[in-house]
């Protein structure tokens, strides 16, 4: 065969797989407007939609839009794009881009700068970043009052510690995790100033191992009500809760009470006590609603009315942030809504740094 | 905290962070011993812990309080299974250790995650009914002062793991099993002139390890995270792999190298609630476990020796 032969096939064989990429990438959505076809992409961080978190949290937001409005998983309703790392977010985001996708989210403070870059250079695609704030003009920002439900979970471990001592576990310093301190701290001081709160970070939000071993000197130093705000580390809290209230009835005055934190824990403190009574030691949990925010703001771009360049907060008003009840007595109970009205209200203002 | 209380914790918390490590660095040590580097020893860890958490999961009804101790039997059988790759591609096909390992690595966590969403539908599972939690020796545990600071509210599988050390320590260096383990692992030409089996000798030695580090995976899933999860192993393996070379590839040696790793890991966290400690920065607190064992190293052991044939593959002539 000829040299330019072989040079010409070569090209035609580019051409051909090229387009092909091409045209499946840029998908039937982005040809035909109108509402049926408000197509939406998330882009994940590293956790991976089941993270038991928020990317979980916003997959499933996503999932309850497409079913509000008869969307399929695809290119013609709305799908996710997994991040295995912080360097894929850019590819992931210019992907979804690429795929005719009407609205992206990026979800995590760690996307923040990719999306940056991208949605400046793609000013006609809507994006939504989770819990970072961009001013672009074709950018909605979404934000979470962490610090609100830290305080009503301060306020449900101040009223039922027996022994006047708390416990914080964070998992590495940072601006996000400082609302759980201080919204904490501040329920607490707020409900009984004379109960001593002891803090520590495992700087790490993965290391299960430490989580137990820090909630373990907590608890040999008092403390009977723990709130971990530690990802992965906070495994370590519940199984050192678990391994000591196994040993004790289940009304014990020494019984270790934890809280849950972004998803609902209740699960995660089922244990058999001394008598093979089963009961539950997770007292409440600090969940943040990233799944109704995704829902309602895919909702508003659908109508039109997506509210490009400004910054969505979401507190106990918006149903953003919240605390569910789990084990907690009614007593306990009464005092966290007490609180919770009042801070809808205004009457309480909560720091986001302790 | 009184200063018994204390003692009590450090003892504790100490035990529970080193049983893993104990029970996979002695698998390191065994296959290292027979020449075949093991840095597939994470790998071993995940299948184990994901093996212990699925049998958990699913016979913790009918079996009771039994079941984490069996959970250890399920997680060394699929860990024993999972290493035969690592033993065939090295022994076998004569394939470079390391990539073999980390091929071993890469693959134990995404098989896990996979499996469990074939067997659950999500990502991680449930938290298991039946753990270690806190155990007490009988008997043992009533001895005064001694009893209480070891024995009660104690780590089960910790002592278990030092168990198994002593054992080990008994099988590599004083039977024939061992000594011929050893000599694949210095000089596997001379011991297949002997008439020894040195293909057969590696796979032992690589499938203790599989075992062993079966079970270090899980004790953590069953004594620390309590699911299994793609980040319920991460790094304990690489621990592992240095506590061995620091225990001088001796399993007397790996047990007090882990021990000495879950003392210093436990004295940072329980350092920052001492009086007087608790003004130092947490950071110097955080790193402190690494620069001791950097000091240890150093001036109190010199150089390090590891098996002469260790990774070298043997082949025989024909």
């Amino acid at each position: 065969m000829q040299r330019s032969a072989q040079i010409g096939i070569g090209v035609i064989a580019v051409a051909v797989i090229g387009g092909g990429i091409y045209a499946a990438t840029r998908g039937s959505g982005s040809q035909s407007t109108g509402k049926n076809n408000y197509t939406v992409a998330l882009v994940t961080d590293g956790g991976g939609v089941d993270d038991r978190s928020f990317n979980q949290s916003a997959w499933s937001g996503l999932k309850a839009y497409g079913k509000d409005n008869n969307l399929k998983q695809g290119t013609k309703g709305f799908n996710y794009f997994q991040s295995t790392d912080t360097s894929d977010i850019k590819t992931n985001l210019q992907t979804a881009v690429k795929g005719g996708y009407k609205l992206v989210y990026g979800v995590g403070f760690a996307a923040a700068p990719a999306m940056n870059t991208v949605a400046k250079a793609n000013p006609k695609t809507n994006f939504a970043i989770i819990d970072s704030v961009i001013p672009d003009k074709n950018v909605a920002s979404l934000m979470f009052k962490s610090e609100q439900s830290s305080y009503l979970a301060g306020v449900a471990a101040a009223k039922q510690t027996k022994s006047k001592t708390v416990g914080f576990i964070g998992g590495i310093h940072g601006d996000i995790i400082d609302t759980f301190e201080a919204g904490f701290k501040a329920g607490v001081a707020a409900t009984d100033p004379s109960i001593k709160i002891v803090s520590q970070y495992a700087d790490s939000f993965t290391d299960a191992a430490k989580g137990k071993t820090i909630a373990a000197s907590m608890v040999a130093g008092g403390a009977d009500v723990i709130f971990q705000a530690a990802g992965g580390t906070g495994a370590g809290v519940f199984s050192e809760a678990k391994a000591n209230n196994q040993k004790l009835t289940a009304d014990s005055d020494h019984k270790i009470w934890v809280i849950g934190v972004d998803m609902d824990q209740k699960q995660d403190g089922a244990y058999t006590a001394k008598n093979n009574e089963k009961s539950n030691f997770t007292l409440v949990s600090a969940v943040k609603r990233v799944d109704h925010a995704v829902e309602a703001l895919s909702n508003d771009g659908r109508k039109g009315n997506f509210p490009g360049g400004k910054t969505i907060t979401y507190g106990l008003k918006e149903k953003g942030v919240a605390l569910a009840k789990d084990s907690a007595s009614d007593n306990v109970w009464s005092a966290v809504q007490s609180a919770q009205k009042k801070i809808i209200a205004g009457d309480i203002k909560v720091p986001v740094h302790p | 905290m009184s200063l018994m209380a204390m003692l009590a914790l450090i003892i504790s918390s100490t035990l529970v962070y080193s049983a893993p490590l104990i029970f996979t660095s002695i698998g390191g040590t065994f296959s290292e011993r027979a020449g075949v580097v093991n840095v597939g020893l994470e790998g071993f860890m995940g299948m184990g812990a994901f093996a212990s958490v699925v049998f958990n999961l699913t016979f913790a009804d009918t079996l009771g309080a039994a079941t984490p101790w069996l959970g250890l039997l399920a997680g060394a059988i699929v860990g024993l299974l999972f290493s035969l790759l690592h033993a065939v591609a090295t022994v076998t096909l004569r394939a470079d250790h390391i990539i073999s390992g980390t091929v071993i690595n890469l693959m134990a966590p995404a098989l896990g995650v996979f499996l469990i969403k074939v067997l659950y539908g999500k990502g991680q599972t449930a938290p298991i009914a039946q753990d270690f939690g806190y155990a007490s020796v009988p008997g043992l545990s009533k001895i005064p002062l001694f009893g209480q600071l070891f024995f009660e509210k104690t780590s089960g599988p910790a002592w278990l793991a030092i168990l198994v050390a002593i054992i080990s320590w008994y099988i590599i260096f004083k039977t024939k099993f061992g000594l011929r383990l050893r000599s694949v692992g210095e000089n596997p030409q001379a011991a297949d002139t002997l008439g020894l089996n040195v293909a057969r000798l590696r796979y032992s030695g690589v499938m203790i390890s599989g075992l062993l580090g079966g079970v270090g995976g899980a004790v953590v899933a069953q004594s620390i995270s309590l699911n299994y999860s793609a980040s319920t192993i991460v790094g304990q393996g690489f621990m592992a792999m240095a506590a061995m070379i620091f225990g001088r590839w001796n399993p007397i040696g790996a047990l007090f190298a882990s021990l000495f790793f879950g003392l210093s890991q436990s004295l940072a966290v329980i350092g920052a609630q001492l009086p007087g400690l608790n003004n130092v920065p947490s950071i110097w607190l955080q790193i402190a476990p690494y620069i001791l064992t950097i000091i240890v190293l150093v001036f109190f052991f010199g150089k390090t020796r590891a098996p002469k044939a260790d990774g070298v593959n043997y082949i025989k002539a024909a």
